[in-house]
Order: C-alpha cells, then structure tokens, then sequence
C-alpha cells in the first residue's frame, strides 16, 4: 500500500509540474470556461427565462466541456517520446498511474477551473452564492470526482486511439448524463434556498456514483493500458 | 539472467508473423546482438522481452523482474518539459531508488555520460544526440541488470556512437546482459558474445560470435537474408 501511494504521488507530482511547466491544459480549459460563461450570457434573454433557471445547467455544461479539455490533455502528455512505453516497462503499478493522473486531473480542473468558473459564474448570472457556498462546493467536488474518475479511465483509453480528442466527448458523455442531472438538480435546490434535507439525496447519488466509478475504473485500469 | 523460449506473435490477425518460435538465454557478462532487416521482428522480441508486448505462445523471463530492466529505444521516453535531471529523478523514484540515493546517482550517471553541464537544461532544448544520451542516462538510473536496446545508434554521429559502444561494452563487462537490435552489422557485432540473424520473425541463425569480426558477420548476414528472400 506504501508503494501504490508513493508512486501515485511520484506521477501525479510529475504531472503537476509538467502542466505547470507548459500550461497547456489548465489555460486552455480557464479561457473556454469564460468564453463559455461570456457566451451564455450574452446569448440569453433575461426577460423570457430567469438566471436562477438556466444558471444551473449552465454551470455545470461549462465545467463538463471544460474537464473534457484537461482530461484530453491527461495521457497525451504520455506520448511525447513514447514515455507511456517507458511507464509501462517499469514496476508502476498500473493502479498508481490511474490514481496519479487522478490526483492531477483533479488539481487541475478543481483547484484553476472551478475556482476560476465559480466567481465568473456569480458575476455574470449575478446568482448570490455566499449563503450556500459550503453545500455548494460539496457538489462540485463530489461530482468533479466522478467526472474525473470517469474521464481518466477513458483518457487513457482513447490516448493511442486515431481521433482521440473527437473519441473522448463521444465515449465519456454518456457516462457523466448521471452525475450531471445530480450536480444540476443539487445546485439548482440550493440556489433557490431550498432546505438542505432536498439536496442531500443528491449528494448521496453522487457519493454513490463516485464510489462506484472510482472502484470500477480503478480495477479496469489496467486492462486498458496493456497491450 | 534473461530466458525466451518458443516466443510466437503475430499482427493482422496471423497475417504478419513477428516472432516464430524464437529461444535464447542470456548470462551476465553476455550481449547478444540481433541483426534483421526492417519488419524482421526485433522490435516485437524485445518488447515482449519488456512485459509491453505478451506473446501468443511462449514464454519469456527476466531474472529480478521489471526492476531489472532498462530499456533504450527510438523514442527516449523522457518528457521534453522537464530538465534531464528531474526527468532522472522520476525515473529513479519510479524503479524505488531510495530517495537519498537519487541525487547522487543523477549526478554520477549524467557525470559518465559527459552530461554534467546539461543536467539543468529541459530536454526539449537538446540536440539529437544528446537526448539519446540522456535517454541512456534514463535507462541506466536504477543500475539494471538487463539492457534492452532498440537501435540504439540511430542518430548519433559517429563520435557520439563510438562513445556509446564503449559505454556498452563497460556495462557488458561490469556483468550487465545486453540485448541488442539492429539492422546495420557493423555498428552492433564488436559489442557481441552472441549473434543471431532474425528474418519474418524467425531466429535463421542463433551462435556465439566465437572471434568472428564484422566483415565475416555481415557477409554471413548477407547470405541469410538473400537465402530468405530468394
């Protein structure tokens, strides 16, 4: 167990430093998060449909093609000179590579583009937050969890695949329609000053499906990186 | 130290034969060197030798594992963002070099090498042959036992690869095996204790060196991939 987590954090130190090296996925992800939010809320009338409506699924519409944008980025950062290959010859355990790119996904999506998405989502929506930030943000790293426990596993999937930025979206979707409906439906109760007793039910399905996902890829994980 | 035996593996659903019925074993102190033309399987043999490649029949063991193994290949497998001495730290932590250790060895490794001026410098910034260097650096981090190596000189100068074939021959000789491919004899045959011809997969010719020099080797070769082909 030492091993599996020193090695995790050896991968997901190295990916962290070489995103921060190159800021490939996280300026990318960053610029389309505002562009995104910009976007919707130019392109809505006010007038026909209320913020507190729409502001929800735009939420979480943004962060979902956000995080597709990073977690492309995840194992091509791999084929630069073949270090997958490399990876692969040595005593990794194939678990610590999923769960090492895992930690970094989430750094990158949780701690730059949320963090960034959240406060321009206040600003442009002008959908107070403040009072609700706590739950709030419990939604957000439960089903950024299992978007990202998700999204690595086919990351890694797709990386040696043709197409592979047009394969992601197609293959991953499906699977975030789950987690998507529960973060939308836990943020829109708590927008709306809901009580929080109608949001838990939510958090419990994404807890649920995190912790079934994260099992499920972690124990997959291998299967896909072998040849 | 190294064993392979009845290796079969094929590509397109049996239609490209890789490796056919391929056997050998390897002691410390050994190299031996494979010559093949293109598509003749080298590659394949020595990725299944890796564990990247598992074969269709067969089977092939290295003694110490994975840990053992160091690999050096077309691609240096190093990541252009970091300095040649981060991506050897990584590498080091990954094969569980302890942590006290790893600066040291990075610095004597680099250091052999002539890479000491380089350390700092992102491997993006480097000339092709010295990122062939740092990728030797790379594969020589954790002190492996066995060394698989790909075509190796592809690349290199002609004072960049006389240097690495005294590189090899001090690793063979401090009881490292060695597992060379390549398609051009004389770059290879000077480093072997043993030789053998791979053709459509198959080892036609599998025998120790025993003196023989470059010139008596090519011409063999010569022979065996014009008998293949004809």
């Amino acid at each position: 167990m030492g091993e599996l987590l020193r090695q995790t954090w050896t991968i997901a130190r190295k990916d962290l430093l070489l995103e921060f090296r190159s800021r490939t996925a996280i300026v990318s992800a960053v610029v389309f998060t505002a562009l995104v939010l910009t976007v919707f809320n130019f392109g809505r009338d006010p007038t026909a449909v209320s913020a507190l409506d729409l502001a929800p699924s735009i939420l979480w519409v943004t962060f979902t093609f956000a995080a597709m944008l990073g977690l492309n980025r995840a194992f091509q950062l791999e084929l630069e000179n073949q270090a997958i290959e490399g990876l692969l010859i040595s005593p990794l355990d194939r678990r610590s590579l999923y769960w090492g790119k895992l930690l970094a996904n989430l750094r990158s999506f949780v701690a730059v583009v949320e963090a960034v998405g959240l406060p321009l989502f206040v600003l442009f929506f002008n959908v107070p937050v403040g009072h609700v930030l706590l739950p709030l943000l419990a939604v957000m790293a439960l089903a950024t969890l299992g978007f990202v426990a998700v999204g690595t596993l086919f990351s890694a999937m797709v990386v040696r695949t043709r197409f592979a930025e047009l394969m992601l979206p197609v293959l991953l979707l499906p699977f975030l329609l789950l987690p998507l409906t529960y973060a939308v439906q836990a943020t829109a109760r708590l927008l709306a000053d809901r009580p929080l007793s109608e949001v838990a039910g939510w958090l419990r399905l994404l807890a649920a499906y995190d912790i079934v996902f994260l099992a499920v890829a972690s124990w997959l994980f291998p299967y896909t990186v072998d040849e | 130290m190294l064993w392979a035996e009845g290796l079969r593996h094929a590509f397109n659903e049996g239609r490209v034969v890789a490796l056919d019925d391929v056997s050998f074993n390897l002691a410390a102190g050994q190299t031996l060197a494979i010559f093949g033309p293109n598509g003749a399987g080298k590659t394949t043999l020595l990725k299944v030798l890796a564990g990247l490649i598992r074969p269709q029949a067969g089977s092939a063991r290295v003694a110490g594992g994975r840990r053992a193994i160091g690999w050096i290949g077309h691609q240096s497998q190093l990541y252009g963002h970091l300095s040649v001495r981060e991506n050897l730290l990584f590498w080091a932590s990954l094969y569980g070099v302890p942590r006290a250790e790893r600066g040291a060895r990075a610095t004597d490794v680099l250091a052999r090498l002539g890479m000491t001026d380089r350390a700092e410098q992102p491997v993006w910034s480097l000339s092709r042959g010295l990122v062939q260097r740092a990728a030797i650096a790379k594969a020589l981090i954790h002190e492996p036992r066995v060394l698989l190596l790909d075509e190796p000189f592809t690349g290199l100068d002609l004072g960049a690869a006389a240097e690495l074939r005294a590189l090899l021959a001090a690793l063979r000789g401090a009881g490292r095996a060695l597992v060379l491919t390549t398609h051009n004899v004389d770059e290879g045959a000077e480093l072997a204790t043993d030789v053998a011809f791979q053709l459509r997969g198959r080892f036609v010719q599998y025998a120790p060196r025993a003196g023989r020099g470059s010139a008596e080797i090519a011409e063999a070769y010569r022979r065996a991939v014009a008998g293949t082909n004809g």
